[in-house]
This record gives C-alpha cells, structure tokens and sequence, in this order.
C-alpha cells in the first residue's frame, strides 16, 4: 500500500505528515508572538483573514530553540477542520512510501519525539520519522 | 423545534410575543382600570390563541383562553369592574398557557397540564355576582365541552351579548369552512388567526377592526360575504379601512419581515471581513500617497461603513423587548413581598444587539429582584422615615460613547457600606484590616465577590448565595461593566455599561515593547501622558501609583504584565485608565496607537487559555492583535498587596501629604478662589434660571431636592454672580447638601494648605499664588455653613462619593 507524507525538516532530520492533512506550505510571514503563553506557541498569523495558531516544532519536540536570523517556514495542517500552522526549518517533497519500508519507532528515540512519532520509514539516504499531526499541532 | 410543523412554530413564536404584549397590557389596566383600549388589546390577543389553538387542535390551550375571554369581554363591554382578583386570575390563566406553549414548543404536543385550577378559579370570579355572570355561564360549559360545539356556541353567546340583530347560527355555519380554507393556505401568514376572529366574532371586528392582509381578503370571500350582509359590518376585510383604523395596535406586519438570525449572523461576519478589509485598503492607498486610489479607498470606506451601520442595525433591537416582562415582574415579586414599587421606564427604544438583550436578561432580572427585596423597604418602614410608601423603580437606558448604559435605581435603603464590610470579614472574604481602610465606593463593591449576599434572611425572591458575582460575570461575558453607586436612605442605583455589538467594537490600539495590543473601549475611561518630572506619580513601597483628582490610582505596567524588558522609567509612558472587577486602575504602555473599529476573532485554546486576551484581530497593516482581556489583567496584575498598600496608604497619604489637589474656581469680577478638591462632591455646569428665591434664601432643585445655594461672589462681598451659565459645586455630606455657586472652574491644582499666606477676608483662610494669579483659600466650612448651618452636624460623616465623579 503506498502512502503519501509531505516532508520537512526540523533540526537536521527529515519528518513527514499524512499529505491529505496538509493544507499548504508558505514562507513564514508577520508573526504576532504571544506574550506569556507556553513555549510550543510561536505566536498567530493572519492567514488569509484567519487568525492562526503557529505552533514551534522544535518546541515540541524539544529541539534546540530557532536562533534570531533562522528563517522558518510554515506547513499548515487542518486539526479538528481548523487550521494551525506548524513552525519548520525547510520544506521537503511528497514523497510515496510504501509499507514495507515502514517500522516501529526506536526505542532510542528521545521521550518528547516517542509521543507524536507514529513509526519510521527507511530511506535510501535516512530515516523518515512519521508525526500523529493531531498531536504535534497539540499545545 | 425542527420536526414541528411550520403551523405551529408560527403559533407558539406569535403567541409568545402576544403574551409579552398582554403581560404589560394587564398590569397598566390596574392603573387605568377603564380603559377601553388596553381591554380591547388584551381581548384580541387571548381571542386570537384561542382561535388559532381550536383549529390546531389545542384542546386544552382552547379551554383555557376560552373562559378568560369571556371575562375578558364582561369587562371590555363593562359589565364589571376591573379588580385585583380578575387581574389575578387573568394573569393566573396568562401564565398556564405560556406553560403549555412551552410544552407544545418542546414536543409539538400539549401534553397534560392540569388547567382545571385555573378555569374553575377564573368561572369563580366570572360567577361573582357582579353583573353579567348569567350572559356568561353557557359559553363557560361549551368550553369544556368538544371544541367543534364551543366553536359554535361561543360566538353566539358573545353575539347575544352585544344584541346584533342576526341568527347567530347562521354567523357559525358560514364562517367555519372559509376559516379553516384560510389557515390551510397561508400558514406562515401572521394575520389568519385574526382574520378568523374577525369572521367568528363580527361583534368584536366591528369596534376592533382587525388588520388583514390584501392576500387574505382574496383568499377570503367568504368571510366578507359571512358577516356583512346580516350586520354590515364591512370593515374588517377593506385593506384601505385597515390603515386607518386607529385601535390596531399591533399592525406593521405589512412592511416587515422574518429573518432568521443565522442569517443575520452570517451577514454581520461578513461585514466583519469588509471593515478589516476596508483598513487595510486604508492604510495602503495612505502608504502609496496616489490620489486616485485615495478617493476610491475614501469611497470603500464610506460605503463600508453604511453598510457596517446597515447591518448593525438589522440586529438590533430595542431594549423594550426585555422590559416588556418588567412590569409583571415587578408587580409579582413586590405583591409578594408586600411592597409598594412604581415602575418608571425610561428609554424603552434604546437599541441593541440582540445577542447582547439575550445575555443582559438575566443580570437585569435579578437586579430588579435584588432592587425590590433589599433596597425599597416596606410601606411602613417608608412612611416612618418620612418616604412616600409607594418606592420608585426606575429603569433607564441610554446610548452613551458607542455603549449602551442600563440603569437600575430604587430610592430604597441604599447599602450599608458597613455592613458589606462586616459581612465581607464575616464570610472570610477580606480582613477586618483591609475593610478599614477602604472607601465607601471600594467596600461596595465587595458585594460582586463571589459568595457574598447582604440578606439577613434567605426569601424566595433573593438572596440565594448566588448574587451580584453572578451579574458582574454575566456582564463581563459579553465585554460589558457593572458599577454600583448607594446613599444611605436614599436609593442604590446599578449600572451596567455593555457594548452596542459585540461582532465589531471600537477599541484603542496601544504599543508595548514593539508589538500592538487592543483594549477595548468599554474598558476605557481615559489616557493620561506622564511628563517629564512625572507629575501624579508616586510610589507605594516599590508599586508606582497615579494621583488622578485626590484619588490613588493602582497603576500596572502593561510590559510587567507581558514579561517584556522592564520600563526604566514612566516618562513619555501613557496611562489608560480602565475600568474592571468594579474598580479602575491605569495600564501603563508605551505609546498609544490609534482608535479603530477591530473584529474579534476566535483564538486558539492555548492562546485563550493564558487568561490575558480576550481575542484577536486583525490590523489595517495585516498583522494580528492581541486584544487584551482587562478584567483578567486585573485579575492577575492587582495582587491584593498591592491594592491593599493602595487602599491604606490612601487615608494617610491624603493627610500626611504636604500638597492637595484644590479646586480652583472664578469669581465675581476677576477673583480666584481655591478649595479642597477632596470635599467637592460633584460640578455641575447649569443655567442661571436653576435659583429659585425661597423666604429671602436662593435655592435649587438638584436631583429632586431643594439644595441651599451658596453665592460665592456674594459671599466674599462681591456683589452677586452675574451669569447666564453657572458653575455648581456640590458638596453633599451624608443626606445634606450644598451648592456653591461661581463664574466657571478654572483648574484642578496640587498646592499645599501651608503655601496660603495669612492675608485672608470674610470666609477666606489665606491666598496665595495659583498660575500666576493670586488665588484665595476659602473658608468652605464657613461658606457651607452659611446655607446650612447643620450641615457638618449630618450623622454620617462620611462624605459621600467625594471626587469620584465629575
């Protein structure tokens, strides 16, 4: 069975999500950030007349903070209908993955990534660590 | 409602709002017993249920409705008198069918309610007699019987009543089928029910003529062929006889329609989006400076804005639609309790959003229940203190700064500042310590925490625990304030200031360390700049203070409240002084923005969850705002240590301080004459014609009183004000009061008392040099004394709402 995940990268490794809950990639635009609110909240942008929660991945998945001349991009993923904006270093391909090259995750993985990664894709040149959007877009 | 048939969704929505109509309509019928219209209005509205409920097959509805009415048509036709016991019963027999409607609203069915009570009650008075209780007594058992036999015989007796010279059988026989044909074909038309009580009672439609609709009388031959050749009675049917006909009080159907409120909804979202579209256009063509693409944005604005307003307006309603139950209201809990209550509404056709009528129901009800129960005392204890038995309630609504104010005052009791206090220590809310240090106005206040209710006793009416805690939450849910102001013996008076809509509000944009909040504007009282020596601010151990008008005033860094870099110092900062939980604080930021019309937009639940924003919006540029939630900053940022050190350094700052803050006012020929600020209750400005010449002294009629009149320029020997507009400061002390009569106020000064030289007059106690005028102290004791000789002598010492409003 193939299976199509939209990529990114995060902290020098490749993650992907379901592309069917994707609703598009941008670059990162005018941010409001969000005094006092917990660290994974990045701040809210206007998305076409849309308030938007941009939530920090590297937060969540307790990766090394953005430093003040990264430059981030936005993939936003529908949760519950509503849009939210998920925080990411560079935006990947569609890439169609079949089952069998798709694994358990280690038991290696740090306990902040064992929540919200699904299982592991084998690539040619890496690893693929599939996020339940559901609960990375969690705040 | 979704599975119940169109027919009767219309009934029940109709009937409920011909029930509102009878409410009120019943309760001033105890007040004009006679008149002809009221009891016609009541009659029509109880005859149309109970048509409409025969033909949808509401037994019980009919039953009911039926013998009401023919009390109802005893009374209009004067056979007897109106009573308490019949407005009783009628009010008995309004409340069973809003009962069953009820039932019929929720299941489509009647269900089985028990209204034999209240039809045996209602014949018992119909029996009374009284006159006319024969005429009736036939009609009554056809009730009871099978409707298609009332249908038949209720008429008829009604007919005999009013003598027309006519077979009533033959009335019953040709009316039937052209009824029911009607209703058949326009269900959702809002006049077949009256059309049929026009066909089934020709009595009635001669002195009522009923409204209908062109459609209806085409639909309706029958009906005009029914009643007009035996009784030439061709009114009711002529649409042109319809306009003119002076007694229908309810008409207007015509040029008005139904929407449904999603709709509504939907448009005002929409709306929404065009006005923050409409900013930004705004910002842009002021950005790009072209000319031509200014006058267009000009234009998008204007037509915007209409549309905005257009909108708005659909929605809104006038606030009549929630006091319309007031007066029932009213006349059920003060019967009840066993007072005497006149209801004064003012402002009946102040509009607002309906959401917003929706949500102040509630707040409304119970401080009405709140104002009968506790404020207005019995007749008795009135008349011992010299009080007419009867109390005033008065409602009043006005628009006032894109809000709406509703107010709610008695001239009952007033609160007891004190015994809140007692009563806050005694329920653990606050600490002896804390009680004595508090002023009037901030120990009124305690009554909006939670668990705190006044009465001694628990009544059916008020007084549950769950009191005024309920209302400020509720108000504050719709982005709304409450405030209560009381004198002791005199009255209370609630009010409640609510924005227009909710969907759109004007707000103040404000900068804080880079990025741009909201505060709404009904949060808002005013902006304050601090200068470069930073007058007005002072400290309380670390926490900066305003001084505003002799009145500390807590102040919260808005960049404290955010996290962000500290503020090295207050200069160049505004201060927004905002109301919120009662009290009002200032919110230092670092520049004030703008004021702009912002849409609320939902947040996230991570973003809400912080308690600091009450949403977002979006800006002209296209960036998101914060708006900022005031109550909860209040919350959060006024630690009670701080309002505490506020509080008890509030009397000793006032004594201890070198300075005070001194009016300064001008009078006669050129004088300047400077008192205490914090004695001044109130300035008026009013027209000279105000004094009025009683037995030698000049006297005023200040809300609702005759206040002595102290000329200053006479007082100081310089002849007398010769003004047409005069300047009126108030000095009222506990149930005194005294008003001091100058040329216009000149300013508000922080000078110290030791600054005045011993060079002084009559009523003077020093001068000294204000703006480079030489300005006098004046004696106020002697000069008030000079009105009102006992007026420091008043037992309540205390000075009653001194600088708090002007």
């Amino acid at each position: 069975m193939q299976h199509q995940l939209a990529t990114f990268k995060l902290d020098n490794r490749l993650y992907g999500v379901d592309v069917e809950r994707v609703q598009e990639a941008l670059r990162l635009h005018n941010r409001t950030r969000v005094p006092q609110s917990p660290k994974e909240v990045a701040g809210l942008v206007n998305l076409r007349g849309q308030v938007v929660l941009l939530v920090d991945l590297r937060a969540r998945l307790g990766r090394e903070p953005y430093a003040d001349d990264d430059e981030p991009m936005m993939v936003v993923v529908k949760v519950d209908g509503e849009p939210v904006s998920l925080l990411v270093d560079q935006v990947g391909d569609v890439l169609e993955l079949d089952a069998d090259q798709f694994g358990p995750p280690p038991p290696t993985l740090e306990p902040a990534l064992r929540d919200v990664v699904r299982g592991v894709y084998s690539l040619e040149d890496g690893l693929l660590l599939s996020l339940d959007v559901d609960l990375a877009a969690q705040v | 409602m979704d599975g119940m048939d169109e027919i009767v969704r219309e009934f029940v929505v109709e009937s409920y709002e011909n029930l509102d109509q009878l409410d009120r309509d019943l309760v001033a019928l105890e007040d004009k017993p006679g008149s002809r219209d009221l009891l016609s209005s009541v009659f029509r509205t109880i005859h149309t249920i109970k048509g409409t409920s025969g033909f949808l097959a509401f037994g019980t509805l009919e039953s009911l409705t039926h013998v009401g009415e023919n009390l109802l048509a005893e009374l209009r036709d004067g056979k007897r008198p109106m009573t308490q016991r019949t407005t009783d019963v009628l009010l008995r027999m309004v409340d069973a069918v809003r009962e069953v409607l009820g039932t019929i609203e929720a299941t489509g069915a009647e269900g089985d309610h028990q209204v034999e009570d209240v039809v045996a009650d209602i014949q018992a008075v119909l029996d009374d007699p009284t006159g006319g209780a024969a005429d009736a007594a036939p009609a009554i058992e056809s009730a009871t019987a099978s409707s298609e036999t009332e249908a038949e015989e209720g008429p008829a007796a009604t007919a005999e009543d009013e003598a027309v010279s006519e077979t009533p059988q033959v009335v019953a026989a040709t009316k039937k089928p052209a009824t029911r044909k009607i209703t058949a074909k326009k269900p959702a038309a809002k006049k077949p029910a009256t059309a049929k009580s026009a066909a089934k009672k020709p009595t009635a439609a001669k002195k009522i003529a009923m409204p209908v609709r062109n459609e209806d009388a085409e639909d309706a031959p029958a009906i005009a062929a029914a009643p007009m050749p035996s009784a030439t009675l061709s009114a009711p049917v002529e649409p042109e006889e319809v306009e003119d006909a002076p007694s229908t009080v309810r008409s207007a159907t015509e040029s008005s329609i139904r929407v449904d409120v999603e709709v509504l909804d939907a448009l005002m979202r929409h709306v929404g989006e065009l006005v923050l579209a409409r900013n930004a256009m705004t910002r842009l063509a002021g950005d790009l400076g072209d000319a031509s693409l200014v006058r267009a944005s000009q234009r998008l604005s204007l037509i915007a804005t209409e549309l905005q307003q257009g909108v708005m307006k659909t929605r809104m309603q006038p606030i009549e639609h929630v006091w319309s139950k007031v007066p029932r209201m009213v006349r059920d809990i003060s019967t009840s309790l066993g007072r005497h209550v006149r209801l004064e509404m003012i402002g009946q056709d102040t509009e607002l959003d309906r959401g917003l009528l929706e949500a102040i129901k509630d707040p409304l009800t119970h401080l009405i229940r709140n104002a009968i129960d506790h404020g207005i005392e019995a007749p008795k204890v009135r008349e011992s203190v010299g009080k007419s038995p009867t109390g005033l309630l008065t409602l009043r609504a006005y628009h006032q700064g894109g809000q709406v104010v509703v107010e709610i005052s008695d001239d009952g009791k007033g609160i007891d500042a004190q015994a809140v206090a007692a009563k806050a220590v005694e329920r653990g809310l606050r600490t002896p310590a804390q009680v004595a240090d508090m002023s009037t106005q901030d120990l009124l206040h305690l009554v909006f925490l939670p668990g705190f209710s006044t009465a001694d006793h628990v009544t059916n009416v008020s007084g549950r625990g769950v009191g005024m805690d309920v209302v400020k939450t509720k108000v504050e849910a719709i982005g709304g304030v409450v405030d209560v102001q009381s004198t002791q013996g005199l009255g209370t008076t609630w009010r409640l200031r609510i924005p227009l809509t909710l969907a759109i509000m004007p707000a103040l944009t404000v900068e804080c360390h880079g990025e741009t909040y909201a505060i709404p504007q009904v949060n808002l009282l005013e902006l304050l700049a601090v200068d470069d020596k930073q007058t007005g601010v002072e400290y309380v151990g670390e926490a900066p203070v305003y001084r505003l008008r002799g009145q500390l005033l807590p102040l919260v860094d808005l960049r404290d409240v955010l996290g962000s870099p500290t503020r090295e110092s207050l200069v160049s900062a505004v201060i927004a002084v905002v109301q919120a939980d009662g009290g009002r604080f200032g919110i230092v930021v670092d520049q004030v923005r703008n004021t702009e019309e912002i849409v609320a937009k939902p947040i996230a639940a991570a973003v809400k969850n912080i308690g600091l924003y009450a949403g977002a919006t979006l800006l002209g540029d296209g960036s998101v705002a914060l708006i900022l939630d005031i109550p909860a900053v209040a919350r959060r940022a006024l630690d009670t240590d701080l309002q505490e050190a506020v509080a008890s350094s509030q009397v000793e700052h006032v004594t201890s301080s070198d300075t005070e803050p001194m009016l300064v006012v001008g009078v006669g020929d050129g004088r300047q004459v400077a008192m205490p600020l914090g004695a001044v209750t109130r300035l008026e400005r009013l027209s000279v014609s105000i004094i009025e010449q009683v037995a030698g002294s000049a006297v005023m009629q200040y809300r609702g009183r005759i206040t002595p009149v102290v000329d200053l320029a006479r007082l100081l020997g310089d002849g007398g004000t010769d003004r047409e507009e005069l300047a009126v400061v108030v000095c009222t002390r506990g149930e005194r009061t005294v008003a001091l009569v100058a040329n216009e106020v000149v300013d508000i000064v922080e000078c110290a008392v030791s600054d005045f030289s011993d060079v002084s007059g009559y009523g003077l106690l020093g001068s000294t040099v204000i703006k480079e005028r030489v300005t006098e102290l004046l004696d106020l004791r002697a000069a008030v004394t000079s009105a009102d000789a006992n007026f420091y002598d008043a037992e309540d010492a205390e000075l009653v709402g001194a600088g708090s409003e002007f």
